[in-house]
């Protein structure tokens, strides 16, 4: 589905329905600072894209969504995340509800060393599903929509672990959307696949847009340009510029940015 | 020089022979034991000797040495046995003594249930005083009435254990309800008075059962003469026979038969003869028993405390303090444990429990004394690093985007911990379990002082309610070997014993070892993860 968006608009003056806002978000491990003021929104049903050198804080800012980040010992938080509405930086917000809303897909593919049909049913089955058909209803579902069932349907009951590099990562997703999360997180997705899988896993998100709302954070610039309809460009922490991706990658405004995207650095 | 050593090989060939001088070492060990234990069972010929001095010696040649300090002299070791008739087992004689040597058709090697092997040759047959046949017709007289002996001796047996057994036992639980009632000061009323008649019935019962052990007991009448060495005779009471044979006419089939029997006897008889003749199964049993105990006490102790090590404890110097001393728990000899589980187990806890359920039997302690709960609990208390550090280890190796992956779908960090990070370390838990049921199994010196003895009267498990008797003492093949090796009366005929036994504790480990590693590897290919 192609975005139709006026390229010469600015951020700000988007007529989108946000479904990710964050207000002056900053992030300390420890006394270091890893989140600058970060202040954006990201659009409902829209592939986002965070691009930035390593280290830039993207990876972070992306497990703020769903508070990964609180696993980690010496974090502190201040600023706003809202999504749908809600304040998730409240410390009485109970985490695995907020989880269960915001899926995620990890840089290395991490399937459990289950079988395929329960590594899907694995979030179902937390949500409390304990009908038979209804997982299996899901886990086709799931697995459909992730561009996997016709590849798997005749092994279900076999380990995950036997599948490829790339079948894993979709079967990632697959579990990941089976909760029928409202934001799907993808933190670097496609980094330890060949081009042809990776290609498949982009294909399948300009797919899974028109169900949910996308975060990626990517290293490879080709990759943002390609799926994301919105890119922010992060370093040391800051957020630098954001925009609509054919403009961030056409006319940046911020030099950079612009430094960035030609390779001068990074 | 440098080039060679550069060049690697000098250090393969370290390596290799590393190797080799471990495997050789242990191969001959087990060659040893398999070669002495395997030669026990065998039916050897009996050899008659005739010495120049006119003595005659009848009995399988066990050993042929050197004597010391004389060169090209040698002699032999005969098992002479009739222990009641000469007083010892084995004899030395030296070759140069010796006149004449033959086989003798006729030499029979009886095994019964004193007093050893008794070797010499069947004359008589004897019923109540009178001859009923004798010369060569006296054996198949005899082998025609050995199976009725021997099933009347079973059933004697039977009626002693099971009958007998079983009233001593309800007896012994009425007089402790009658001693607790006394204790509260209740001296008289309904209650006990029917506890005192049903002690009369049982009293009846026993007296119609000793009436009945009496009229078998009579029954057993037949004697068999056996001529020995020496011209001394012996009657041998047929109900003392357990086996007759004559090594010197059996076929090798008839030998390797006779071995098999031996064998099966020695794995599923009790005892006898302060344990060095009969079987070990109540060993076999308690040694088991013993190490099932042990896995089932120690695995969810050592998981649950490796769980929370490293799944939840926050890492740090505490931490680091208390994985250090579990590590070291492991290098502290094993007596030490047994003499915590005396201290603590047995009269600690045991004690306590005796105070607070078993008052009415004391001053005879139930649980204050040593028992197979006791020892199980000191073993897994001495097993427990080896499975935490297996846990643990099979912990850290689980990738942390695996647990991340159930976190980010919503599970909580219990749902995680039990669904996600509990089966996938479950190989590990098993090769921890592994180790440590070796190390139980193998294990003497702290069971010694907890609950294992020389004989135990009856075993854990028996047909008496509550059926399992966590406070029974029982028997362990480890502590037989020494028993039988180092206290026995008679060590030279019981020495193939401790080999024997040996091969079968090292038989259990490795069978133990293979079930467990056999349900391992169905796990790993059930979950197909690296993770060991």
């Amino acid at each position: 589905m192609p975005v139709t968006l006026n390229p010469n608009a600015s951020a700000a003056s988007i007529m989108e329905t946000p479904m990710v806002e964050i207000e002056r978000l900053s992030l300390w491990y420890g006394a270091k600072q890893a989140l600058k003021d970060v202040g954006m929104s990201v659009p409902k049903h829209r592939v986002t894209a965070y691009i930035g050198p390593s280290g830039c804080g993207k990876s972070t800012l992306l497990r703020c969504l769903n508070r990964m980040n609180d696993l980690v010992d010496g974090v502190r938080i201040e600023g706003a995340i809202r999504i749908g509405g809600t304040d998730i930086s409240d410390p009485a917000l109970d985490v695995t509800e907020l989880r269960k809303r915001v899926g995620m897909v990890f840089q290395k593919s991490n399937p459990f060393p289950k079988s395929i049909l329960e590594n899907v049913a694995y979030g179902p089955r937390i949500l409390g599903v304990r009908n038979r058909t209804d997982l299996d209803g899901i886990v086709e579902r799931s697995l459909r929509a992730a561009a996997l069932w016709e590849e798997v349907s005749d092994r279900l009951h076999e380990s995950a672990l036997g599948l490829s590099g790339g079948q894993q990562q979709r079967l990632c997703i697959a579990r990941a959307i089976a909760v029928e999360p409202d934001v799907l997180l993808m933190d670097e997705p496609c980094s330890a696949l060949d081009p042809i899988a990776t290609a498949k896993i982009e294909e399948l998100m300009l797919e899974l847009k028109n169900s949910y709302t996308i975060v990626i954070v990517t290293h490879n610039m080709q990759q943002a340009a390609r799926v994301s309809d919105y890119t922010g460009f992060m370093l040391l922490g800051e957020l630098v510029e954001f925009g609509v991706t054919r403009q961030l990658f056409t006319n940046p405004r911020d030099r950079r940015t612009e430094d960035y995207i030609t390779g001068r650095f990074g | 020089m440098r080039k060679l050593w550069r060049s690697g090989e000098p250090f393969i060939w370290l390596t290799g022979g590393a190797l080799a001088t471990a495997l050789i070492m242990v191969g001959g060990l087990l060659a040893i034991i398999v070669v002495n234990a395997g030669g026990f069972f065998w039916p050897s010929e009996v050899v008659r000797l005739s010495l120049k001095d006119g003595k005659v010696l009848t009995g399988p040649i066990v050993e042929r040495e050197p004597i010391p300090g004389r060169a090209d002299v040698w002699r032999l070791k005969v098992k002479v046995a009739n222990r009641d008739l000469y007083g010892a087992d084995f004899v030395w004689v030296d070759e140069s003594a010796i006149a004449r040597r033959e086989r003798p058709a006729d030499a029979a090697v009886i095994e019964r249930t004193e007093w050893g092997l008794l070797i010499g040759t069947i004359t008589a047959l004897k019923e109540g005083g009178a001859v009923v046949a004798s010369g060569p017709a006296a054996w198949g007289e005899i082998a025609r009435r050995l199976p009725a002996a021997a099933s009347l001796r079973d059933e004697i047996r039977t009626i002693e254990k099971r009958d007998i057994g079983g009233i001593n036992h309800e007896q012994e639980k009425i007089r402790l309800r009658l001693r607790g009632l006394e204790a509260r000061g209740v001296t008289g009323g309904a209650e006990i008075d029917g506890l005192r008649a049903q002690l009369a019935g049982l009293q009846e019962r026993y007296k119609a059962q000793e009436a009945r052990l009496a009229e078998l007991r009579g029954k057993q009448t037949a004697t068999m003469v056996v001529l020995a060495d020496g011209g001394k005779e012996k009657e041998l009471p047929l109900a003392q026979v357990v086996d007759v044979s004559f090594p010197n006419t059996m076929s090798v089939p008839a030998k390797l038969g006779a071995y098999a029997a031996d064998v099966w006897h020695f794995v599923s008889e009790d005892p006898r003869e302060s344990n060095t003749e009969g079987g070990v199964f109540p060993a076999i049993f308690g040694t088991i028993m013993m190490v099932m105990l042990m896995s089932v006490i120690v695995t969810p102790l050592g998981v649950l405390a490796a769980f929370y090590l490293r799944e939840y404890a926050r890492q740090g110097t505490f931490v680091s303090v208390v994985r250090i001393a579990v590590n070291n728990l492991a290098g502290v000899p094993s007596i030490v444990f047994g003499v915590f589980g005396v201290g603590f187990f047995i009269y600690a806890v045991g004690g306590t429990i005796d105070r607070l359920f078993f008052s009415e039997a004391l001053p005879t302690p139930t649980y204050g004394t040593g028992g197979i709960l006791w020892a199980s609990l000191t073993l897994a208390l001495l097993t427990i690093p080896v499975v935490i550090v297996a846990t643990e280890e099979g912990l850290a190796a689980i990738p942390r985007g695996m647990r991340e992956a159930s976190l980010a779908l919503g599970a909580t960090k219990l749902e995680t911990t039990l669904k996600v990070v509990l089966p996938a370390v479950m190989p590990s838990i098993l090769t921890g379990l592994i180790l440590a049921m070796a190390r139980a199994a193998g294990e003497v010196a702290p069971l010694m002082i907890t609950g294992v003895v020389k004989l135990a009267p009856a075993l854990p498990v028996d047909g008496f309610w509550p059926f399992v008797h966590f406070d029974r003492k029982f028997m362990h093949l480890g502590f037989h070997i020494y028993d039988v090796g180092f206290q026995s009366p008679n060590v030279d005929a019981a020495r193939p014993m401790v080999f024997a036994t040996t091969l079968l504790l090292l038989a259990i480990v490795v069978l133990l070892n293979l079930f467990a590693i056999a349900t391992r590897n169905r796990l790993r290919r059930k979950y197909a993860t690296s993770a060991v």
